[in-house]
């Protein structure tokens, strides 16, 4: 555990930036420091300290240093580490998937509705299947929203319900049938075992054998959902963390509209 | 009278608290007049009827969904029960196995008089009451020699969905330092009207809450406690539509603590709360029979309503809960109530605000081992802020003396704990509720300030909140939104088909028993 935070070795790397070789930063441009901690199913000793290290320069790292270790319970030991990642890629062709409305706030929302869709939109939200939460379709639906963030029920041109927790699949398509819904918003937050992913795509299955699928706008929300995740499971749209009512309002009245000008 | 660190008037509590009486006794009224599938199920298991049938379904299910079709679930399934025994001979277990066979039915017997059936089931009576009582009594021994933790407990979860490597995950954690070990239940438990059987190994963000998983849990866990030389409590969740099975189930195994809420399950589960008050009822007077401290649910109201705005509801809900219990014999000693760290992080002098929360919570119930719940709501995924909203979370606790706390995890928002996860956090609660012991014998807080100044505020808050109530009572309260900004219709909800209106014939004698420890 020597060297680490006061090491004088000599860095002798280009320390230019090239988004062509991209990798973490510490303190220096291209010095791949990252810091990473874990546990392994062994009790603490110097093969314990070695074995991590080796699994380091497994993952990647150059110079692994193992800064703190602790024998959590016996035969279980934990360690904060630190490496120099040797692994870059290329920033330069990246290309991520992303929802491309323009963002709007809750008045030129609504009165972009009234111009380019000329009635009110209605939209079903519900965590659906087993899962318990309802933060995450609260913060997008609910009159308070998130964050300073207005929910949909407070926008004049949404006719909004909120179902809220462990919201059947198939309840959830009848309520849509029943208010004739324009838009289903589905949360998900327990994702162990990936339960989410399983009632993502039994959500779209049923859709589909009911005739539905085309005719709603279908949009998936959580922590750990991405709109390139979305895409995959045959959802319209995906918003995961950092997203707000106005994110997933601008796109609904977007995609609304998108939808009326094509059928015309 | 009491001497405040805040300078509470107590004289508003007390009227605060007659009120939250009132309230209670208006629910009573309801409950008294009904019983519920739940309950009659829960009797079922106290008669000594367990197991399942080749279909899987637990056999109280059988027995209740056999007196319902044949519309004698007003009479109560003892009332049936012991009339059969009277009659036949069996016990309430073979009955319960010919009533699955179809070779029974035992609403079309002759019909003895109440005395004679009371006495015929005595014998499954005493058995199931001398069990609790034993179960009792070993935990009490467990405290008398080994010992307990100090307060506030350290409370952490485990949720791997498999019991056997809960197990594994419970015994780190006690030996890691922690006082209770909660068994997170699979998502969905809740609302299944029946109680899986046997021991289970799957489930998703946590583990089924079976009798057979709580005997395991309770047995690793005794040993555990010997090894480490301090009593490891155990606490499961006592909510949903099986609240009183699940009551009776940790009593029979000897559980220590409980979810038991019923205003949860309304809000937050939409069970119907004509079902679930009923429910709450019978699985309280069980649960302070066996000497289980129960945790009720108020924190979770600040994850849906603003926490700085609606702190007033969660002690307006923490008085209505108070009396409930009592009505239901549960001691103030056993009463878990709950509050939460839950203020937003960027809302200026939020500390404070907490510290009079807390402080103010512990004076108004001062015997009672409060459930201190941690941020949940404003943790990001930032691991590192994570940790310190903790570590300040941790403070208000060891500062104001709380009862039972449940450790907030750098990961929350992110996955169910890691086992390194608990750690760091067992960690940082020991290190600050060393390093803080004795501050709240050494600080007081200035008159007028901003702490006196909020606490005072939300007592006005919540007297001026209950005497709004009393006027209309806690159906119509929920109905209107009052608690967590949520709305639920009196007959909305899942469960209320199961409730029924008690009929002449009806007996459930376990009520007086378990409430005055008198015998039959």
């Amino acid at each position: 555990m020597s060297g680490g935070l006061y090491s004088t070795e000599s860095r002798e790397f280009d320390k230019t930036l090239d988004l062509r070789q991209l990798k973490p930063y510490g303190d220096t441009m291209n010095d791949g420091k990252t810091q990473l901690s874990f546990t392994l199913p062994v009790s603490a000793s110097d093969e314990a300290t070695e074995a991590a290290k080796q699994l380091m320069k497994k993952m990647g790292f150059e110079n692994p240093q193992v800064v703190f270790f602790k024998e959590l319970a016996p035969g279980f030991t934990f360690f904060n580490c630190y490496g120099n990642s040797v692994h870059t890629v290329d920033y330069t062709v990246i290309h991520v998937p992303k929802v491309t409305s323009t963002k709007m706030d809750m008045q030129e929302t609504d009165e972009y509705i009234k111009e380019n869709v000329g009635r009110k939109i209605v939209v079903i939200g519900a965590s659906t299947g087993t899962d318990a939460h309802t933060v995450g379709i609260d913060a997008i639906m609910n009159m308070k929203g998130y964050a300073g963030h207005y929910g949909l029920e407070r926008y004049e041109m949404f006719e909004a319900l909120n179902m809220g927790s462990q919201v059947l699949n198939e309840d959830f398509i009848a309520k849509a049938i029943e208010l004739k819904a324009d838009v289903l918003l589905v949360s998900q937050t327990v994702t162990q075992k990936d339960v989410h992913i399983k009632n993502l795509i039994e959500l779209v299955e049923l859709l589909e054998a009911e005739g539905l699928r085309d005719k709603v706008i279908l949009v998936c929300g959580g922590p750990r959902l991405s709109h390139e995740l979305a895409k995959e499971l045959g959802y319209d749209a995906g918003f995961g963390m950092n997203a707000y009512a106005d994110d997933v309002a601008s796109y609904i009245a977007s995609e609304m509209a998108n939808r009326i000008k094509h059928k015309n | 009278m009491q001497k405040s660190k805040l300078g509470i008037d107590f004289t508003k509590v007390e009227r605060a608290r007659s009120v939250a009486r009132n309230i209670a006794l208006d629910v009573q009224v309801f409950v008294d007049k009904y019983t519920t599938v739940a309950v009659e199920r829960t009797l079922c298991r106290l008669l000594g009827i367990d197991g399942i049938n080749k279909d899987e379904a637990p056999l109280p299910n059988i027995v209740i969904d056999h007196i319902r079709k044949n519309n004698g679930l007003s009479e109560g399934v003892m009332f049936w029960l012991g009339n059969a025994v009277i009659e036949t001979g069996l016990s309430p277990q073979q009955l319960a196995e010919r009533i699955d066979t179809g070779q029974m039915d035992i609403t079309r017997l002759k019909i003895h008089p109440t005395e004679a059936i009371l006495s015929a089931l005595k014998p499954w009576i005493d058995a199931s009451l001398n069990r609790i009582s034993e179960r009792r009594e070993r935990r009490e021994k467990y405290l008398s020699t080994i010992g307990e933790g100090t307060r506030p407990y350290i409370y952490v979860i485990v949720a791997t969905g498999n019991i056997y490597e809960d197990v594994i995950q419970a015994q780190a954690a006690a030996r890691q330092g922690a006082d209770i070990i909660a068994v997170i239940r699979t998502t969905g438990q809740s609302l299944l009207d029946y109680v899986p059987f046997g021991a289970t190994t799957e489930g998703f963000g946590g583990t089924y809450a079976t009798q057979e998983n709580f005997r395991i849990m309770r047995t690793a866990l005794d040993e555990v406690s010997e090894e480490v030389d301090r009593y490891i409590r155990l606490c499961n969740y006592c909510s949903g539509l099986c609240m009183p099975e699940i009551a009776v189930m940790g009593a029979l195994e000897g559980l220590d603590v409980m979810l038991n809420d019923a205003l949860y399950g309304i809000l937050f589960r939409d069970i119907n709360m004509q079902r679930t008050l009923v429910d709450q009822y019978f699985s309280r007077i069980i649960n302070g029979y066996a000497g289980v401290i129960i945790n009720t649910g108020e924190d979770n109201y600040l994850t849906t309503a603003d926490g700085f705005d609606e702190a007033h509801t969660v002690l307006a809900s923490d008085l209505i809960n108070e009396q409930l219990a009592l009505l239901a014999g549960l001691p103030e000693e056993q009463m878990g109530l709950g509050h939460a760290f839950e203020l937003n992080p960027e809302l200026e002098n939020g500390f404070l605000y907490e510290l009079a929360q807390a402080q103010m919570t512990r004076e108004i119930f001062p015997k009672a081992p409060l459930k201190y719940m941690p941020p949940t709501k404003f943790m990001t995924g930032n691991i590192f802020r994570g940790h310190i909203q903790d570590a300040l979370f941790n403070a208000v606790s060891i500062w104001t003396g709380q009862g039972i706390q449940l450790l907030g995890m750098l990961t929350e928002a992110i996955h169910t704990p890691f086992m390194s996860d608990r750690y760091l956090s067992i960690e940082n609660a020991r290190y600050i509720f060393s390093n803080m012991k004795n501050i709240g014998d050494e600080v007081e807080f200035r008159e007028d300030g901003i702490i006196r100044n909020r606490a005072k505020f939300v007592v006005e808050r919540a007297l001026s909140l209950l005497e709004n109530m009393e006027k209309e009572g806690l159906f119509t309260a929920l109905e209107k939104g009052l608690f967590a900004d949520v709305k639920r219709p009196r007959n909305g909800g899942k469960g209320l088909d199961g409730v029924a209106r008690k009929e002449k014939n009806y007996i459930n004698p376990f009520i007086e028993i378990m409430k005055g420890g008198s015998s039959l």
